[in-house]
Order: C-alpha cells, then sequence, then structure tokens
C-alpha cells in the first residue's frame, strides 16, 4: 500500500457511501471505520523506519510544465498527523453511524465525513505546496457540506457560509503565498525547499510570501480577529465538531506553520506575528468560554484557545517549545476528540447541552461519566494523563522563552486556570450535584457511541503513564522533523521540584478556588463580557458581506438593465468604433473598387438587395418587413453561389427557411404594429447601424487588399486531404483542425438552448 | 392551424429531409454538407411535423426528447475525442480506419465523423428544443 492508493481508496469509498449506506444499516460506520484503521495500521509499520530517520517521497505526475505534482512527503510530523486524523476518524466513523442512525440522508452525511478525512490525511502527507493547497481547499468545502448539515436551519446555513468564506479567503490568500514561495526555489517540492531551507529568507519575496501564508494559517486555525467562525461552527452534528476541533481543519493551519517552520521560520518578524496572534487568542479564547453555558460552545472557545497556544509555541521556536508543541497537539486532539464526542452524547441522552439544565447523571450514565471526567483531567493537566506532561512542558517553555518572558508566563497561567475551572465545572456540574428534571430519562449511551471516546482517553491515560514507551517513539521525529538541530526533550511524568512543577501547583489552585467561587468568578467575567468580543466579529463580518452584496446588487443592476436593445447597441457600438480606431491609425484606406469584372446578373442581385433593405426599413408592415429580410437573405444566398462558396449558401438558405418558422410562430403573439419610438431614437438607431455597417464594409475591403504574410489557408488547402483525409476544407477545419473550438460553440448553443427553453417555460408557469 | 395539405406533405418530406440529412452528413468531408447543415436539416424536417401536426404528437413519437438529443450530441462529441487520448496523442488527434478498401463499398470511418455526428445531434436538438417551446404557446 502506498499513500496515494490509500487516500484514492478513501476518496473512492467517500463517493461509495452514499449508495452503499442503505444496504449496510447499522454496520454502516463500523464498516467504513475499517478504512482508516487499515491505514492507521499501515503508518504504524512505517513509523520504525521513520523514526531511524528515513523519508518516503512519493510522486505522480500532473502538470509537469509547472512543476506541479501530486506528491507525498512523509517524515515523522506527518506520520503523527497522519495517526491522529485517521485514529480519530475512524472512531468518528463508528461513532457517527450510530449517533446519525435517525437522521436522514445518512449517506450523504457519511460521505462528506469519509470527504473530509480523506483531505485532511491529503493536507498532513502533502510533499508539493500544490498539492496541498487542493487538499487544504478540499478540507474547507467538506466542512462546509458538514458544517451546513442541518441545513433547513438558518442558523447552520450561516455558520457554515461563514467558515467558508473565512477559510476560503484565507485559501487563497494561501495560493498567493505558496506562489511567491515558489518562486525563489523554482519547484514547490517539499523535499526540494527543505533541502535549502534558507532561500526564500534571502528573497525579497519572503516578506509577501509569510503575510499571504500566515492569513491562510490564521483564518484555517481560528486566530483572532478571525476566530468567530470556530465556534459558529458547531451548528454541526456533533461527531463533525468532535472530528474539525480535534484532528482536521483548525489543525491544518497549526500544521502548515509547524510545516513550514523550518523555512519560513526563525526570522524576527515571525517570531513576533506568531507570538502575538498566537498568544493573544491563547487568552482571548480562554476568557470567552468562561460565560458560555452550552456545552459545545465552551469546547469549541477551549479549542480557540489550544490553538492559540500551539501558534504561540511555534512561534517561540526553541527546543522546548517546538516539543511543547507537538506534545500539545497530541494532547489537545485526544481530550477534544473525546469531549466533543461526550457532549453529543450527553445531548442524545438527557435531551439538552446546557450546562445550567445538567446535573446529577453519573447515576444513569457512570460509564460515561468516568470517561468524560479522565479526559477533563487531561484537559486540566493533572497527572497521570497525558496532559499534565503537555503543561508542563508548555511552561517550562515560557519559563525559558527568549522574549516577553513574563507576560507569556502570565497568559499560560490564565489559560491554564480556566482550562482547570472548566474541567471541574465540565465534569462536577453535569455528572454531580443537583439532578434537574429531565425532559427524557438519560440513560447509558450505545457501545458505538462509547467505544471512541474510551479508547482515546484509554491512549491519554498510557501515553502519560507510559512516556519512555510510547509517547516518545510517537513524537520524537515529529519533532525533528519540524525543529531541525533539536532533539526531543525526555519526556516523564515527575520532573522533579522545579519551576513548571510549582506552576502547575498554583493552577491547580487557582483553578479550584475558581471553581469554588464561580458564581462570582463567572458573574465579574461576564461584567466584561463576551459582548464585547465574539458577537462583534460576527455581526461585523455579517453587516460588511450585506453591504458587499448591496454595492455588487447595484453595481449589476446598471450593468444588467435587462433591455436587449440597449445590450446589443452596446456590443456594436464598442465593437465598431474600436474598429474604427484600429482602421483609423494604421493604414490608410485604400478602396480598390473595381465594378469592370462583375457579371451583370450579380449587379442585379445587389440592387434588388439594397432595394429590399431600403423597403425593410421603411415598411409598416412586420410581413412585409420580413419578406424583405429574406430577399436581402437570399440575394447573400446567390453570391455566395456565384463564388462557389456552397457550404455557406446551404447554411443560408437553412438559416433564412428557420427564421421564416421562428417569425412565423412569434408573430401571431407580438402585438399590432405601433409607433413606439421616438424621432431622436430612431436617428441614434440608424447612427449605429450605419456604423456597423460602414465598418463592416471597411472592414472587408480592407482586408482584400492587405496581406499579412502566408495566408493560413495554403496550408489547410495542401494538408487537407493529405493529413486529414477530407476534400471539404471548410468541413475539415471545423472537425478536425480546430475540433476544440466547434465542440465549444456547440456547448453554448446548447447552453443558449437551454436558456431559452427554461426562460419559455417559466414565463408559462408564471402565467399559469 | 389544420391544412390537409401541410400534413401530408410533412408526413412524406419527414423522411425524406431526414435521410437527406443523414446523406449531408456523411459527404460533408469531401463534399459542400457536413454535420452543422445536416443537423439544421433534421431539426426542420420535425419542426415542419410538429407545424402540421402539432408540438405535443411530434414529440410522442420521439425516443429522445429534444433536451435529451443535445446532451446525447455533446456527450458523443466529447467522447469522439477520447480515442485519441487513449492512444496518447492529445485530445481530439482524427484517427481512421477504412473499411471494405478498393471495392465500391469502400467506406472511411473516422473520428471526425462521430464528431459530426455530435455535431449534428447537438444542432437539430437544441434547434427543435427552442422552437418547440416557442410554437407550444
Amino acid at each position: 500500500m502506498t499513500t496515494g492508493l490509500f487516500i484514492t481508496l478513501l476518496l473512492l469509498l467517500s463517493f461509495l457511501a452514499p449508495f452503499t449506506r442503505k444496504y449496510l444499516r447499522g454496520a454502516a460506520g463500523w464498516i467504513y471505520a475499517i478504512f482508516p484503521l487499515a491505514g492507521l495500521i499501515y503508518y504504524l509499520t512505517l513509523l520504525p523506519a521513520i523514526n531511524d530517520g528515513r523519508i518516503i517521497l512519493e510522486s505522480y505526475r500532473w502538470i509537469d510544465i509547472y512543476g506541479i505534482n501530486f506528491s507525498f512527503y512523509i517524515d515523522g510530523f506527518s506520520i503523527l498527523f497522519s495517526l491522529i486524523v485517521l485514529g480519530i476518524g475512524t472512531f468518528i466513523l463508528i461513532y457517527a453511524g450510530k449517533y446519525m442512525q435517525t437522521y436522514p440522508m445518512q449517506g450523504r452525511f457519511m460521505a462528506y465525513l469519509i470527504l473530509f478525512m480523506a483531505s485532511m490525511q491529503g493536507v498532513v502527507v502533502s510533499g508539493n505546496l500544490i498539492t496541498l493547497f487542493v487538499f487544504w481547499e478540499l478540507t474547507s468545502i467538506s466542512s462546509y457540506m458538514l458544517i451546513g448539515y442541518y441545513h433547513e436551519k438558518p442558523e447552520a446555513r450561516m455558520a457554515a457560509l461563514q467558515a467558508l468564506l473565512i477559510t476560503g479567503f484565507g485559501g487563497l490568500a494561501l495560493l498567493g503565498g505558496f506562489i511567491l514561495l515558489g518562486i525563489p526555489y523554482g519547484t514547490y517540492e517539499l523535499s526540494a525547499i527543505f533541502a535549502n531551507p534558507d532561500v526564500i529568507k534571502q528573497s525579497p519575496l519572503y516578506l509577501p510570501a509569510l503575510i499571504l501564508i500566515l492569513i491562510g494559517a490564521f483564518t484555517k486555525s481560528a486566530q483572532f480577529p478571525f476566530h468567530f467562525w470556530l465556534p459558529g461552527a458547531m451548528a454541526a452534528p456533533s461527531p463533525v465538531s468532535a472530528f474539525l476541533h480535534s484532528a482536521t481543519m483548525v489543525k491544518a493551519g497549526v500544521f502548515l506553520l509547524a510545516r513550514l517552520s523550518p523555512v519560513m521560520g526563525g526570522t524576527e518578524l515571525w517570531h513576533v506575528l506568531l507570538t502575538v496572534f498566537g498568544g493573544f487568542t491563547m487568552v482571548a479564547g480562554a476568557w470567552l468560554s468562561i460565560t458560555q453555558t452550552d456545552l459545545k460552545r465552551i469546547l469549541a472557545y477551549t479549542t480557540v484557545s489550544a490553538l492559540g497556544t500551539l501558534v504561540l509555541l511555534i512561534g517561540t521556536g526553541t527546543q522546548y517549545a517546538m516539543n511543547a508543541a507537538i506534545i500539545f497537539l497530541l494532547v489537545h486532539a485526544l481530550y477534544k476528540g473525546t469531549l466533543f464526542l461526550m457532549a453529543g452524547n450527553i445531548e442524545k441522552m438527557s435531551g439538552t447541552r446546557d450546562i445550567n439544565k445538567l446535573g446529577g447523571l453519573y447515576k444513569s450514565m457512570p460509564f460515561a461519566a468516568i470517561i468524560m471526567t479522565l479526559a477533563l483531567v487531561s484537559m486540566a493537566g493533572i497527572p497521570p494523563m497525558l496532559g499534565f506532561i503537555g503543561k508542563e512542558l508548555i511552561y517550562e517553555s515560557a519559563v525559558f522563552a527568549p522574549t516577553a518572558k513574563y507576560l507569556i508566563l502570565i497568559a499560560a497561567f490564565f489559560t491554564n486556570t480556566v482550562l482547570v475551572f472548566l474541567s471541574l465545572r465540565l465534569s462536577l456540574d453535569v455528572f454531580w450535584g443537583h439532578r434537574p428534571a429531565y425532559t427524557k430519562q438519560p440513560y447509558e449511551p450505545y457501545f458505538a457511541l462509547l467505544v471512541g471516546p474510551f479508547l482515546l482517553v484509554l491512549g491519554s491515560l498510557l501515553l502519560g503513564l507510559f512516556p519512555k514507551m510510547l509517547a516518545e517513539p510517537l513524537t520524537g521525529s515529529a519533532i525533528t522533523a519540524i525543529s531541525p538541530g533539536h532533539d526531543a526533550v525526555g519526556l516523564k511524568l515527575w520532573h522533579g521540584l522545579n519551576m513548571a512543577l510549582l506552576l502547575s501547583i498554583l493552577t491547580l489552585i487557582a483553578g479550584v478556588l475558581a471553581y469554588r467561587f464561580k458564581v462570582v468568578f463567572i458573574g465579574y467575567s461576564g461584567g466584561i463580557n463576551v459582548r464585547y468580543f465574539a458577537r462583534e466579529f460576527a455581526k461585523g463580518f455579517t453587516s460588511a458581506m450585506d453591504a458587499f452584496l448591496l454595492y455588487t446588487k447595484t453595481q449589476t443592476k446598471r450593468i444588467q438593465h435587462g433591455y436587449h436593445r440597449y445590450y446589443l447597441m452596446t456590443v456594436f457600438t464598442v465593437a465598431s468604433v474600436l474598429v474604427w480606431v484600429m482602421i483609423w491609425r494604421t493604414d490608410p484606406i485604400v478602396l480598390e473598387l473595381n465594378f469592370s469584372e462583375m457579371p451583370l446578373n450579380l449587379v442585379a442581385v445587389l440592387v434588388l438587395i439594397v432595394a429590399a433593405a431600403l423597403s425593410a426599413v421603411v415598411s409598416h408592415s412586420r410581413v412585409i418587413a420580413l419578406i424583405a429580410m429574406g430577399v436581402i437573405g437570399f440575394g447573400i444566398t446567390i453570391i455566395f453561389i456565384a463564388y462557389s462558396g456552397v457550404d455557406l449558401a446551404i447554411t443560408m438558405v437553412m438559416v433564412e427557411v428557420l427564421m421564416v418558422i421562428l417569425a412565423v410562430a412569434v408573430l401571431y403573439h407580438l402585438p399590432g404594429y405601433q409607433k413606439y419610438s421616438e424621432t431622436g431614437a430612431r436617428m441614434r438607431d440608424g447612427l449605429v447601424a450605419a456604423l456597423v455597417g460602414s465598418f463592416m464594409m471597411v472592414l472587408v475591403l480592407h482586408a482584400g487588399t492587405s496581406q499579412m504574410g502566408v495566408p493560413i489557408s495554403d496550408f489547410f488547402k495542401e494538408t487537407s486531404y493529405t493529413e486529414a483525409f477530407g476534400r471539404n476544407i471548410v468541413n475539415v477545419i471545423l472537425v478536425d483542425y480546430r475540433a476544440l473550438d466547434t465542440l465549444g460553440e456547440i456547448t453554448v448553443i446548447a447552453i443558449a438552448a437551454l436558456g431559452i427553453f427554461s426562460m419559455i417555460k417559466l414565463t408559462k408557469k408564471v402565467k399559469s | 392551424m389544420e391544412s390537409v395539405i401541410l400534413q401530408i406533405a410533412a408526413r412524406h418530406m419527414r423522411p425524406l429531409l431526414v435521410i437527406l440529412s443523414l446523406v449531408v452528413l456523411y459527404r460533408g468531408h469531401n463534399e459542400p454538407g457536413g454535420g452543422f447543415i445536416g443537423g439544421l436539416m433534421l431539426g426542420t424536417a420535425y419542426i415542419l411535423y410538429a407545424m402540421a401536426f402539432g408540438v405535443a404528437k411530434t414529440q410522442s413519437r420521439f425516443v429522445f426528447s429534444p433536451l435529451n438529443l443535445t446532451a446525447l450530441g455533446l456527450l458523443i462529441a466529447v467522447i469522439s475525442g477520447l480515442p485519441a487520448l487513449i492512444a496518447g496523442a492529445p485530445f481530439m488527434t482524427g484517427g481512421w480506419v477504412t473499411l471494405f478498401a478498393d471495392t465500391v463499398m469502400e467506406l472511411k470511418l473516422g473520428t471526425p465523423l462521430i464528431f459530426d455526428v455530435g455535431v449534428y445531434l447537438t444542432v437539430a436538438g437544441m434547434l427543435m428544443l427552442v422552437m418547440f417551446s416557442i410554437m407550444e404557446e
């Protein structure tokens, strides 16, 4: 098995899910989960080789001339991320199979979910910037589908659109950044870029490339001021939130920053931007989570905070910070996946997600209570969970931070205190204490709904208990991959008495105190409140979008006024004026009019045409005007025949016949002949007509006399029969030499026909 | 618009026009003609019929509705470009075979001819689609 094949299989599975779901019934989740599980095992078998320092490269040709390939680059960091994506993905699919059982369109839901997983997996193993971009955009699109899954709810649609617009905007910036990054290297291959990481830093393109890439990463990872889309995204069903927050989507931005940190990182600017934005987001996310009451919303803000922490750590860039980033990434994925899944369980089993309406659930679901509490212990950073090691490392890196040490320490202390507080609240206030009256009797969730959270939390526990044996092999090569020159620091639960431990203890005390006086704490922060932050941003974004739409609507109305005659007039005037200017400025016009060679019968035809044209203009009857137009058409047909343009002549006859049929069909519906236009308007129309007519005439005469190079018709004449086996040059050009043009033309014809068809049908429906 | 003359004429003209359109289509590669003109003729044959007998009756005789005919034509046109891709040549490179060589029945067939069939069907389909929706009013 290879990565390319694996991703193809996942995409195929996503395509097939809507068709297979109904046959698999309840087993669907379990069966689909086999695929990511197989991938998980595959990447685990690669791990020993990777830990020996090998890097696996895989490449498929795509667009050679631009150096764009489907390349995969698998090192320790990709493996770690793949394991997170696929491991959590496996449990999410099992969970979703059961959780969504009563909802409509499950096949489609599964398809989006698998697509989401496949695209995230693509992001983390990409070896080419453009490949990465393609998968990156796929995560945006699939998450749009998933967030807006309850599409009958307006807030779900709104949240989905908001997420798509923000990450889509970031995606565009990212593409620009990637292209700029690729210029000094002359390639988009990551392996080539990693070989000379300093090239970009010496290039003048560094600054714009950095800013664009950061916009991409910050929008995706919900960094301030783009953070507001993430809490909105909890409109999605719980399995999606769990996946989106723990392993996919928002982690893509962090992934990108870490992936590119050997190349783009290490500069003052990188350091400052990441530290400031990450630090601010970390604190703001924690702050905003305090006053929330919706379980999923609380968790969503802690995700914002965690993402800020990760960006801050990557920006700090020291050995400890990079270690902390990787460990915390794993910690967060494990506990956040569990917590969102459990939030879904609680809602399903008790009918509410509001923390004020919950309590005393331990009696009804003891097993669920234990799982969730263990995950919260990890979130609070209490031993023996892996979360403790993660938090210790964060404190270590803050203590050894090169700049703004105390500021970072205070921010980290505050954030962790809030996490302890929230852990206590989410555990004690939900499972113990006063038990309110539930609308439905809560009971222990089904096996499929618990197995995922249980195994994830077990992972947290085991990794925490045996850091040397389990956690180090998993994360060691990931750390060296994103910070070359830095070794992984040894992981252990007991670090000895040091600053970090002291801070941990202080954090716990502060957190417990905050919980003890929670009414005061929440009330106090509520006073300063969310209103200054989150809602204003979301609202500001919405009103900016509305204003933009209004502006475009007014603009469009001015250009797309809906009067066919003015469209025609615009097109004709612009075209003829432009050509007149061109003719005027190039050559003096030489009109070589030579009527002497003209046969007399053609002169007669010409006179007829002119007479018919005149009578069409002055006629007061539609039928007469039509007949006159017909005379013009057939007159031209005769001229075509006289100069042996038989093809054109036949076509012309057909067109004329159809014009008559069309006119007959339409004539019946038209009102009686009236004088609609003013004299002024007629003068204007006459002027436009004269302009167009004269320009065509001059153009044709001019084309006859001027000779620019060898005409291409000679080539066609010579090769038409020998190479394309046809003697009719016109036809050979249409179906062979210029077949692609013709294909485009018949496509346009078909689209135009569809347009006319639906327009007529629509007006009929409106009438009836 | 019930006209016996038109109805009889249309009834007998229709098959003739269809055959004529096919002839025009096939000879197009060497003599004047081709898919576009052929398609217009095919469309005209049925429009004439519809003028005599009404759109509903005409459409009831179709296996493919004009809408599907248009789509089918486009599909055939695109497919005609694929053999070249399989052979490793750029999309839509013409390929030819000669059947019954050096006999009276000699028949040259190639992907450009298939492409022309696509054009033929698309043009006829769009013509009928537009005309029928206008005539149905």
